[in-house]
């Protein structure tokens, strides 16, 4: 009885580290960058913005809104020709634009249009739409913090994917492509 | 000879202080204009109503900027924060509410903006813990200390050896309202 007591006396704060342990490994492991978005699943903000001048579809006259790619599944990119990771994701996007149809959006964020054109003459440009948003309060309605980002909006135009910073390889595969048949035949076709 | 080392002595010091003086003084210099920057972010904030600023500079006190992980939209430099600290200034002017304001940065950046989390279910613990953990730590404190002094009051009364059976039945007979054997005490103690 009283060797009971005494062990489980000993056990109480070893079991008390252990917890704290685990508590703690946990929460250091986590990337403290990665932010849960507010946005996922809700509706994708509105907005209606000019278009760069090269972009390469000019339908709907001269701006672009979210609202007409209702019925389609879309990727919208935050980008900036200030951006230095904006460099490094750039070739990722012209792939996407060169093997698959999906509609590619790049919001030029808080970027002076001359810049922005200047740098996708040099990079090559995947975009279908480059809504300029010059001083950035696009961006803050849709919960950007910096450039760059990538959203993936449904087909009824809901948020339904969120990366902060720049993809990558991996991540196209892993977590973009699995929402495109299209974009995910590509990587699986692939041995 | 004694002399000859104290005005040598003298005479080094000064030769090695004028320049340490001189070097305190540039780096002292230095420190001050390294500072001066820190304090570069000027904006002019208009506010239609004068209660307005000091509700804007509550405001991006408590709230966090999204990009930086630890500082809030008063400290930051970072772009972001001062797009937000643009938008919160034009939501006060628009006649918005503290509330409402932070409603709108919740609603685009998440819990992550709020220095102060929100009462919700998945902050429940955050709140709570604390002041579950001190009442966990009182219950049982409370339940030891009683133990300890039932365990004080019983058990030298039950005690085998001789030594602490005289030592309770002297503090039995010394303490007035349990001195039942008061008449045995008094014979004990030798008559004068």
């Amino acid at each position: 009885m009283a060797e009971n007591k005494k062990t489980r006396l000993y056990i109480i704060p070893l079991l008390a580290f252990l917890g704290l342990a685990i508590l703690l490994g946990i929460g250091l492991t986590l990337n403290p960058k990665e932010l849960p978005s507010a946005l996922i699943n809700k509706q994708a903000p509105d907005f209606n913005l000019p278009l760069l001048n090269l972009s390469t579809e000019q339908v709907q006259a001269t701006t672009f809104s979210p609202t007409q790619y209702l019925g389609k599944r879309w990727i919208l990119n935050v980008w900036a020709s200030w951006c230095p990771s904006c460099r490094y994701e750039h070739p990722l996007f012209n792939q996407i634009a060169s093997n698959t149809s999906i509609p590619l959006v790049g919001l030029n964020y808080k970027d002076k249009p001359e810049d922005a054109s200047q740098w996708l003459a040099e990079r090559g440009n995947p975009y279908n739409a480059i809504p300029s948003d010059i001083n950035g309060d696009i961006g803050i309605e849709w919960g950007v913090y910096g450039a760059p980002e990538t959203f993936v909006i449904d087909e009824q135009g809901h948020i339904i994917y969120r990366h902060a910073g720049p993809i990558n390889a991996r991540i196209l595969e892993q977590e973009i492509a699995p929402l495109f048949p299209t974009l995910n035949a590509l990587f699986n076709n692939k041995p | 000879m004694q002399n000859h080392a104290r005005s040598m002595n003298t005479l080094l010091n000064k030769t090695l202080t004028a320049p340490f003086v001189y070097l305190s003084f540039m780096a002292g210099l230095a420190l001050f204009t390294l500072t001066g920057p820190v304090y570069a972010v000027v904006e002019i904030a208009e506010f239609s109503q004068p209660e307005y600023e000091a509700r804007y500079k509550e405001l991006i006190a408590e709230l966090r900027c999204p990009k930086c992980q630890n500082q809030n939209l008063l400290d930051s430099d970072a772009p972001i924060a001062e797009d937000l600290r643009r938008k919160t200034r034009s939501l006060i002017n628009q006649g918005k509410t503290n509330e409402q304001v932070k409603a709108f940065m919740l609603d685009r950046y998440g819990d992550f903006v709020l220095y102060k989390p929100r009462f919700t279910a998945a902050t429940a613990f955050l709140w709570l813990g604390p002041f579950v953990l001190l009442l966990l730590i009182i219950v049982l404190l409370v339940r030891k200390i009683k133990h300890k002094q039932e365990q004080e009051m019983f058990l030298p009364s039950q005690a085998n050896d001789e030594a602490t059976r005289i030592k309770v039945r002297n503090l039995m007979s010394n303490t007035p309202s349990l001195n039942r054997d008061n008449s045995e005490s008094d014979n004990s103690t030798p008559n004068k």
